[in-house]
């Protein structure tokens, strides 16, 4: 069954990410087709690669990024939502006169538009959402 | 046309759960996530009876590695209601027709 799955919270400061991402791996060992991961709001902080927990810690991005990896997962982060909070590509971070160096988004995400959360609840056979 | 309804805030500190089964149809199943694991509790006053309540016409299910997480034992849940794993949470989502987050 293709499934797609919206994240509205950020790492670390509730559990949201942390079962979106439990969710989204148990559903593929299940073998089901995650259609997308759309990443609105707050949910946004999932993807940036500078973050640094503690080593004995759960590295919330870069346990999505391992997953898209390796299941080629499409982890979409909603454009408006990254720009406020300062998550950007590398033509994000160009367009916007960041500097040379200054895109975050992490490993096996990209950067979009709020067109691809609708059309992930239109062409999945269930949307679930995970949030505060 | 079933419909899965996710809670995951404590019933005593959000109305959610006491949303989620007032909207609840017969058939429906309601799983409890995160901090609402705290209501699966029989000891839990007033929300064990509501729950109890709802029971006859909706399924109650509770995630077990979030009860876990919060030190809860499984034999402390209602009776009738389902500890669930991750993989139990994936077949409630497709085994109803819809899933609603009441966040």
């Amino acid at each position: 069954m293709k499934i797609g799955v919206v994240v509205n919270e950020g790492p670390y400061t509730h559990q949201a990410s942390d079962t979106a991402y439990q969710f989204t791996k148990a559903s593929l060992e299940k073998g089901h087709e995650i259609y997308r991961v759309f990443f609105y709001h707050d949910g946004v902080n999932n993807a940036t690669r500078l973050t640094v927990p503690p080593q004995d810690e759960r590295n919330v991005q870069r346990n999505w990024s391992e997953l898209a990896e390796k299941y080629q997962l499409d982890l979409v982060v909603c454009i408006a939502a990254a720009q406020r909070r300062g998550i950007l590509d590398d033509s994000e971070a160009k367009r916007h006169g960041k500097g040379d160096g200054a895109a975050n988004l992490a490993p096996g995400f990209r950067i979009s538009g709020l067109g691809q959360l609708i059309e992930s609840g239109i062409q999945s056979d269930r949307l679930v959402v995970f949030g505060d | 046309m079933s419909t899965l309804h996710t809670v995951n805030k404590s019933p005593f500190d959000r109305g959610s759960l006491e949303s989620a089964l007032a909207h609840a149809l017969p058939g429906d199943a309601v799983l409890l996530i995160e901090d609402a694991v705290v209501g699966a509790r029989s000891a839990a006053a007033r929300i064990a009876e509501v729950l109890k309540a709802a029971m006859p016409a909706c399924s109650l299910y509770v995630l077990g590695p979030d009860l876990s997480a919060r030190g809860i034992p499984t034999t402390d849940v209602i009776d009738g209601m389902t500890v669930v794993d991750y993989a139990g949470f994936v077949d409630l989502v497709t085994g109803h027709d819809k899933t609603q987050a009441w966040l």
